[in-house]
This record gives C-alpha cells, sequence and structure tokens, in this order.
C-alpha cells in the first residue's frame, strides 16, 4: 500500500541555522507516527513542511500522493491540522468556532457531534480565551476533525498541559485512529511517544537517529532492567548465583536491586518472583524499572533529553 | 459564500463584544453630538456657529469622525492582532481564502460604522429636530464611497506594523490629530489658518468636505477635488491591502 505520508531526504534552512537536515521517512495509513526529539530539533519544521506552509529547500514530499507546495488547497480541504502556535479570537465562543470553521469545508464533519465526542458541549457558550490549555487543544483537535481528514497533523499537542489533562489528549488521539484516520504528531516527551505512538522517528540536531517501533528501539538498545524491592530479614547465601543468564544483585541494607539484561526469554521479574516465594523469603514494595524510550535517546545522543 | 456570511456574522459580534470598539464607533460620536450640541444651542445664530443648522453641519462632519475612527483603529488592531497572534496562521490551515478575511473585515466595520451613524442621525432628529436636506441616494453613495477609500488605511497600518502593540501606538497617534485637524471632531473653520493648511494633507479632510457639501445638497460635481482624491486613496488602499496581506 502506498504511504499516506512519504519524505525523502528533506533539508530546510533558515538563513546560516540548518533547521531539517536531510530527513526521509514514511508514514503508514491509519497508524499514529510520532516525531519525537528536544525542541529546536527540526520537528516543528518538518511538519509545516508536510502541511505546505513552509517550502523546503530540497526533497520530495508527498502527502497523500500530492506535493504540498503544488496541490496545497487539495490538502487543506482533506487534513486536519493542529499547530504548535495557533489562536483563536479570544471572545469566540466555542460553538462559533466550530461553526465558522466548518464553513470552510466543501464536505464538513458535524461540528455538533464533535463538540460532544470531545467533551466540549458544557462550554459551547465559553469564550476561548476562559478555556483551559487542555480544553483550548481539544478544541484545535475538533478543528483539525472538521474536514472528516484522512490524515491529521497534531504538533506538541499536549506541552503545556498538567498530567491529567495530557492522558485525556491521548485517549482522543488513539479514538481519531480507532476511526481508522492516520494521525502525524510531533512531541517532546518521550513518555507521550513511547505510550501512544505505533512508530516513533527520533530527530535530533535536524537528523533521524532512528526509526522503529517504541518496543523495538527499546528492545534493540539491549538495556538492563532493575527489580528492586524491599527484604524482611535477609537473603540466602548463593541467592545472586541463582538466576539464569547475565545478573547483577546489589544488596543497599533492607533494599535490592537485581539488574538483568532486557528482552529475555523468561521475564526477570517473573523469576525474581518465583525463587522469592520458592525460598520462602519475606519481601515488600517490589517494582520493576524498564528501559524507556528516554535511555534510548540518552545512548543514541550521548545527552540527555530535556524539556 | 457561506463562508463570508458566517465569517461577517462573527466577526461583528466579536466587535461588539469590544468594549472599547463600541465606545468609540457607536458612543463616542453620541457624546460628541451631545456637547457641541448644547454648546451651539446656547449660542445666537451667526456665521460659523448656533442655531439647528449649525448642529445639522455635525453630523456629516462627526460622520466622517466615526470612518476616520473605524477605519484606522479596530481594522489596524483586528488585524495586527490575528496576525500576531496566530489567529490568520490557523485560518492558514483551512481552505479559506485570504480575501473571505478581508472582505469579511470590510463588511464587519463598514455595518459597525453605518450602525454610529444611524444613531447619530437619530439622536440629531430626535434631540435637536435637525432637517433632513440631502438626497438619501447621493449621501449614502458618499458615505460608501468615503468608508472604503478610508478603511485602506487601516489595512494598509495592520500590514506594515511589526506587531499588535506598535499598531495600536500609531493609529492611535495618526487618528486623533487628523480627527481634529481634518474637521471631523471639530469645525475646521474654527481653527488658525496654518492649521487649515496642514489639513490638505489628511486624507479624512476630503471626507468631511465631501461629506459636508452632500449634506447640505450640493453635487459631487462641486467635489471633484475630493472625489478624486478619495478615488486614488481606494485604488491604492485595495491593491496594497492585498499585496501586503500577509497569514504570520
Amino acid at each position: 500500500m502506498e504511504p499516506i505520508v512519504k519524505v525523502e531526504r528533506l533539508q530546510k534552512a533558515y538563513g546560516d541555522t540548518v533547521a531539517v537536515d536531510d530527513i526521509s521517512f514514511e508514514v503508514r495509513e491509519g497508524e499514529i507516527f510520532g516525531m519525537v526529539g528536544p525542541n529546536g530539533a527540526g520537528k516543528t519544521t518538518t511538519i509545516e513542511c508536510l502541511e505546505g506552509l513552509r517550502k523546503p529547500d530540497q526533497g520530495t514530499l508527498r502527502v497523500m500522493g500530492v506535493d504540498p507546495q503544488v496541490n496545497g488547497q487539495y490538502l487543506r480541504e482533506r487534513t486536519g491540522m493542529q499547530l504548535q502556535q495557533s489562536n483563536l479570537p479570544d471572545r469566540m465562543k466555542v460553538w462559533e468556532a466550530l461553526d465558522l470553521y466548518a464553513s470552510f469545508y466543501p464536505k464538513s464533519a458535524d461540528w455538533e457531534v464533535l463538540l460532544s465526542e470531545l467533551g466540549l458541549n458544557e462550554k459551547r457558550n465559553t469564550y476561548f480565551s476562559k478555556l483551559s490549555g487542555g480544553q483550548k487543544q481539544r478544541l484545535f483537535i475538533a478543528l483539525a476533525l472538521l474536514p472528516d481528514p484522512q490524515l491529521v497533523f497534531l504538533d506538541e499537542l499536549t506541552t503545556g498541559l498538567d498530567p491529567q489533562a495530557r492522558h485525556a489528549i491521548w485517549d482522543l488521539v488513539r479514538d481519531v485512529r480507532a476511526r481508522g484516520k492516520t494521525v502525524l504528531l510531533t512531541t517532546h516527551f518521550m513518555e507521550e511517544a513511547e505510550i501512544l505512538c505505533d512508530r516513533v522517528a527520533i530527530i535530533d540536531h535536524g537528523r533521524l537517529v532512528a526509526l522503529d517501533t517504541p518496543q523495538e528501539l527499546i528492545h534493540n538498545l539491549g538495556a538492563e532492567e532493575r527489580i528492586l524491592f524491599t527484604l524482611k530479614g535477609s537473603l540466602p547465601s548463593g541467592f545472586e548465583k541463582a538466576f539464569s543468564g547475565e545478573t547483577r544483585v546489589e544488596v543497599q541494607g533492607e533494599r535490592v536491586v537485581i539488574h538483568g539484561k532486557n528482552g529475555r526469554a523468561v521475564p526477570l521479574v517473573s523469576e525474581v518472583v518465583s525463587l522469592l516465594s520458592e525460598r520462602g523469603i519475606q519481601f515488600t514494595d517490589l517494582r520493576t524499572e524498564q528501559p524507556n524510550l528516554e535511555d534510548v535517546f540518552l545512548s543514541l545522543t550521548g545527552r540527555e533529553m530535556r524539556e | 459564500m457561506n463562508s463570508l456570511v458566517k465569517m461577517a456574522w462573527v466577526e461583528s459580534k466579536l466587535f461588539l463584544r469590544e468594549p472599547v470598539g463600541v465606545f468609540f464607533t457607536l458612543i463616542f460620536p453620541l457624546m460628541m453630538l451631545l456637547i457641541f450640541g448644547t454648546i451651539y444651542s446656547n449660542t445666537p445664530a451667526g456665521p460659523g456657529s448656533g442655531g439647528p443648522q449649525a448642529i445639522g453641519s455635525l453630523i456629516p462632519a462627526f460622520t466622517a469622525m466615526v470612518i476616520g475612527i473605524t477605519g484606522m483603529m479596530p481594522i489596524t488592531i483586528t488585524m495586527a492582532t490575528y496576525r500576531e497572534n496566530g489567529i490568520l496562521r490557523r485560518l492558514r490551515t483551512t481552505p479559506v481564502s485570504p480575501m473571505v478575511v478581508l472582505v469579511a473585515q470590510v463588511v464587519v466595520v463598514f455595518s459597525m460604522t453605518s450602525l454610529g451613524v444611524i444613531l447619530l442621525g437619530i439622536a440629531g432628529r430626535l434631540v435637536y429636530h435637525v432637517q433632513f436636506l440631502a438626497h438619501p441616494l447621493s449621501l449614502l453613495g458618499g458615505f460608501t464611497f468615503s468608508c472604503l477609500s478610508f478603511f485602506g488605511i487601516g489595512f494598509i497600518l495592520a500590514g506594515i506594523m511589526p506587531n499588535a502593540r506598535t499598531a495600536q501606538i500609531i493609529a492611535m497617534v495618526l487618528m486623533y490629530p487628523m480627527l481634529i485637524i481634518s474637521g471631523a471632531a471639530w469645525p475646521s473653520e474654527l481653527m488658525p489658518a496654518a492649521v487649515q493648511k496642514i489639513s490638505a494633507f489628511m486624507p479624512l479632510t476630503y471626507v468631511v468636505n465631501l461629506l459636508r457639501g452632500l449634506w447640505i445638497n450640493e453635487s459631487w460635481r462641486q467635489h471633484t477635488t475630493d472625489v478624486l482624491l478619495l478615488a486614488i486613496l481606494l485604488v491604492v488602499g485595495v491593491l496594497i491591502s492585498i499585496k501586503l496581506f500577509r497569514w504570520e
């Protein structure tokens, strides 16, 4: 199947600053595809080139089979775009915004339905300026869904939101995919990319450093997972040697940390728990620490991801 | 077409929700009429002042004042704010044409200006029994023509100003002296000759001249200079407004 978005060797510079340096990737129909990386990595420039808002210096772009620079109007009628920096007039009411924007599309979705699906019914008569950050983003998602698009662009959707609002937005994005739409999003939250995206492109300094499912990226890292628990009593001798494969046991007073390679045949945690109960060792507060995309970013770029 | 109607309707509501705009467009001209009307009513009739005729002559002048205010302030501030705050950017992601955005603004500001002028006329009639002697179509034509010519200035200012704050300040700095010197807020006959000379450089002066003339039933032919200058302003305004339009 033809990919819904195709980026080939995209390059874009602002004066001397290279924003996007030779990026290529494809987005498949029906997936949530995330571009993730620190601020200034080139994510927004890439997405804005795809939206037709910026002109690439070099490279070939195809969105739904057309060049955004040539067939911008075609795409504006058929895709939903949520921008990182955009606004509505302060005193525009929620329903007025939806009603107005619906009139721009030749075939628009029913905004009354979107209003209730996005949980904005109670806010329909509220001024835009009186909405919370999460409500504004929900309204922007509603606006992006008005053309009943096949493809939705979401740029830094959850920046500035509190964790609760962020989780609510994630559910909405999954709903969008469940309607058979493709989502191309950018984020600088590694956790968000890991939880939400089917595939992730990690971008740093305008370059694509990795592209895969979050699980594969983490698995390929080959990093350690850690099992932590608190002992009631002491460890029997020889406990350290009882595990299969490479493990390392650290004891700090009552606190025990077991390090093991990620991606083993038998999950480390089940091995640890069965061994502990087999030997009748009492323990509390057991938790596991899995490597995450943050660790992937660190290992690929040698830097911590900073917000 | 549907989007133009919708946008003009929503923008009208937004206009009326902005207290400063409502004050300057609808209330301030009425206040001026009442203040000057009171002064004139207590002055014996004579050249340049006094009597119902003099109060009547305030109506076209204050109409020009409303045009001066709405052309400079709401258009400039709205367009500059919309650009600065990313409201135009959001619109740009939709299939809507920039012409819809521009024309909707013109329609809204023209309607609000008309509303302000109608209120002025009603107050003049009810409070001061001002006689309406002008040819209605001629006056309406002059009013519409003046509005369209003058509104271009707002779009040009919005197009060249870097941000909304600067746009607002520059618009005010240009507007107040123009209102006073052009004879819109103050009969130009009362001003020193030197000031009257400066008024020749104020576009609003020609609006005042034309409207005052049409008000006392003068023909358009008697105002060829005013009409010609305003026509040039109209053409230049439309061309530059479209040329200067930027989404961001």
